[in-house]
């Protein structure tokens, strides 16, 4: 597993652990090891419970850390994947399909970033194209018509920016699905499992509940993109300022009423133990869609948008008109 | 698309902007996109249309007001609404700063004016971005006053006409702003569920946010001819894909061809076909 440069302390106890364990005569240091093990869990719940905004973003970013595709095999039964969009082409970057969570028959719409390589290069890393918003949108009013609640796993750097995705209308794909799930007649649950990059991520991101993983991140840019446009300059140390000042931790997002929950990570982070992530997610989507269930779809609908409606920070100033004089 | 015209004086509006710069201006200023050195107030008078190569200047927000709307018949609203600073944002200058600076540079609170008036004889709710105003960025103010001015569209069943000319959404307010598509969208959602008219004007520059939001949604979307249209930057899109970007990516005449867009239309003729389209799909 790939080791964070602010575990490095974690690693060299896992190390010590190792080769303790491997040595011959390893029983007779049982002790030893048993210690050592608890140091290293507080050590990495010491560590992981003041990350810095970027470190959070490098956490998110992890290569092991557990995608769309694997939250829908340990969560979901029987999951019939749903492709295309009809009018261009089935983007891999958002998968959709139904699937039963619980007793509850659902559809299921998540960013995907893949696996390997070749998959990653595939799934332009996350970042759908036009066709991926569309596809989403049109399985959701699927959903809606059937009565299904959507569940979304939100992980994405940001929808996809090229001369295709352009031409065939990126903003247009974002925008209609903003305006669309804002009216869907039927629950929508939405989960930042990792990347919560702006347009991208919100493109399925208006849900009756939001949640984020506690060290996922969500904003309106990517640090990287904020450093270079404020900062002139993206490097380490403009990503840490600008990760910061976008307050775009899970914590911050729910202190700002921009979400509803955090769902708190195994110590040291999903990827250390994707099941028990995994049940966290699943726990807590059948609480919310059990809750929303009881809603007319009206009520549902109103309450949806009278939630984003009341987003802002706005104040009153008189506007001084001395200067156009 | 819309046939060019020869540039002419616009007779029923007063061009000359009420909001006098602090610091005076040469009688005389360069076409950004001819080079032609060409008389201010020619330009000024032919609605900043370069009178040489006919290219569109970028108008500020109150002048555009002025350009729009039957003269004196423009009724602000929210006009006290201004930001916050809800982050405590600080890059290499605190947010609140950048604020004041804009604030009274512009003499306005923030970078949309929203209000009521008449366009050719035609009662619209209209809204107006400004993009030198922090680059027309959309932040909580932004979002609020369009959400309002929606409303009021469909409280007083009256056509909405959005003039859009931002660089996306406004980074100092981060979520906050993120979330602003979500809420012009869904407010909008609204609207189109009431049968409500939505002209979308774009201008140049329209990107991020802004375009990910309300401005794709019009049932009508026009656009001025030549106006940077996208959802990401040129820039950003160049670093990624590491490849020079075709010719006229991104221009209206691009979304145009693309199918993203009704209509390119030349200033001079922005008042009429807006009135047209009222009178075809108005209520």
């Amino acid at each position: 597993m790939l080791t964070l440069d602010f575990e490095e302390p974690v690693l060299e106890i896992e190390k010590q652990i190792e080769s303790l364990g491997s040595s011959e005569d390893s029983d007779r240091y049982a002790d030893e090891i048993t210690q050592l093990r608890q140091t290293r869990d507080r050590l990495l719940a010491k560590t992981y419970a003041s990350l810095t905004p970027w470190q959070t973003v490098r956490v998110a970013r992890h290569p092991n850390r557990p995608q769309s595709s694997d939250y829908i095999r340990m969560i979901c039964r029987d999951f019939c994947e749903l492709h295309g969009d009809r009018h261009f082409g089935d983007d891999p970057a958002i998968v959709t399909g139904f699937a039963r969570i619980g007793s509850m028959k659902v559809l299921v719409v998540g960013h995907r970033k893949g696996r390997t390589t070749s998959e990653r290069i595939a799934c332009h890393f996350g970042c759908a194209h036009p066709e991926g918003y569309r596809k989403a949108l049109m399985k959701m009013r699927l959903a809606e018509k059937y009565a299904l609640p959507i569940v979304c796993f939100i992980d994405t750097p940001g929808a996809y920016p090229g001369v295709g995705s352009e031409q065939r209308g990126q903003a247009e794909a974002i925008a209609m699905n903003l305006r669309e799930m804002s009216r869907m007649r039927t629950p929508i649950v939405a989960v930042v499992i990792g990347e919560g990059g702006s347009g991208g991520a919100l493109g399925i991101g208006v849900g009756d509940r939001v949640a984020m993983l506690e060290h996922s991140w969500y904003s309106v840019i990517s640090p990287e993109g904020c450093a270079a446009i404020l900062w002139k300059e993206a490097n380490e140390k403009t990503n840490n300022l600008a990760a910061s000042a976008l307050s775009l931790t899970a914590r911050q997002n729910l202190e700002n009423g921009l979400i509803d929950d955090v769902l708190q990570e195994p110590s040291g982070g999903a990827h250390r133990d994707p099941e028990v992530t995994a049940k966290g997610i699943e726990t807590w989507v059948l609480d919310q869609l059990r809750e929303l269930g009881r809603l007319k779809p009206e009520t549902l609908v109103r309450r949806r948008f009278e939630k984003f409606r009341g987003i802002g920070a706005v104040t009153t100033r008189v506007v001084d008109r001395a200067i156009e004089e | 698309m819309a046939e060019k015209t020869t540039p002419r004086t616009w007779d029923d509006v007063q061009t000359v902007t009420q909001t006098k710069k602090a610091v005076p201006e040469g009688l005389w200023m360069k076409c950004p996109a001819c080079g032609e050195t060409v008389f201010r107030k020619a330009v000024e008078s032919n609605l900043r249309v370069c009178p040489k190569c006919d290219h569109h200047l970028r108008v500020g927000g109150p002048e555009r007001v002025e350009q729009l709307l039957d003269p004196g018949t423009f009724e602000s609203t929210n006009s006290d609404m201004a930001p916050r600073d809800p982050l405590n944002f600080v890059d290499l200058k605190p947010y609140t700063e950048r604020i004041q600076g804009a604030q009274s540079r512009s003499g306005e609170n923030d970078g949309l004016q929203t209000g009521s008036g008449f366009i050719k004889g035609r009662k619209v709710v209209a809204a107006v971005m400004d993009f030198n105003f922090l680059g027309g960025s959309m932040g909580s103010v932004v979002g609020e006053k369009l959400a309002d001015a929606i409303e009021a569209a469909a409280d007083r069943d009256l056509p909405l006409v959005v003039i859009s000319c931002s660089g996306g959404a406004r980074m100092q307010e981060s979520g906050f702003s993120l979330m602003q598509m979500a809420k012009t969208s869904a407010a909008l959602g609204r609207f189109h569920d009431e049968g409500g008219l939505f002209i979308s004007v774009l201008t140049d520059p329209t990107f991020g946010g802004v375009t990910a939001s309300f401005a794709m949604l019009g049932d009508v979307i026009l656009a001025e001819p030549h106006a940077i249209i996208g959802f990401a930057g040129p820039r950003v899109i160049k670093q990624t894909i590491r490849q020079d970007l075709p010719d006229g990516f991104q221009t209206s005449e691009f979304l145009l061809k693309s199918g993203f867009i009704d209509r390119i239309v030349h200033r001079h003729e922005l008042r009429n076909e807006i009135g047209r389209l009222i009178d075809y799909a108005g209520k």
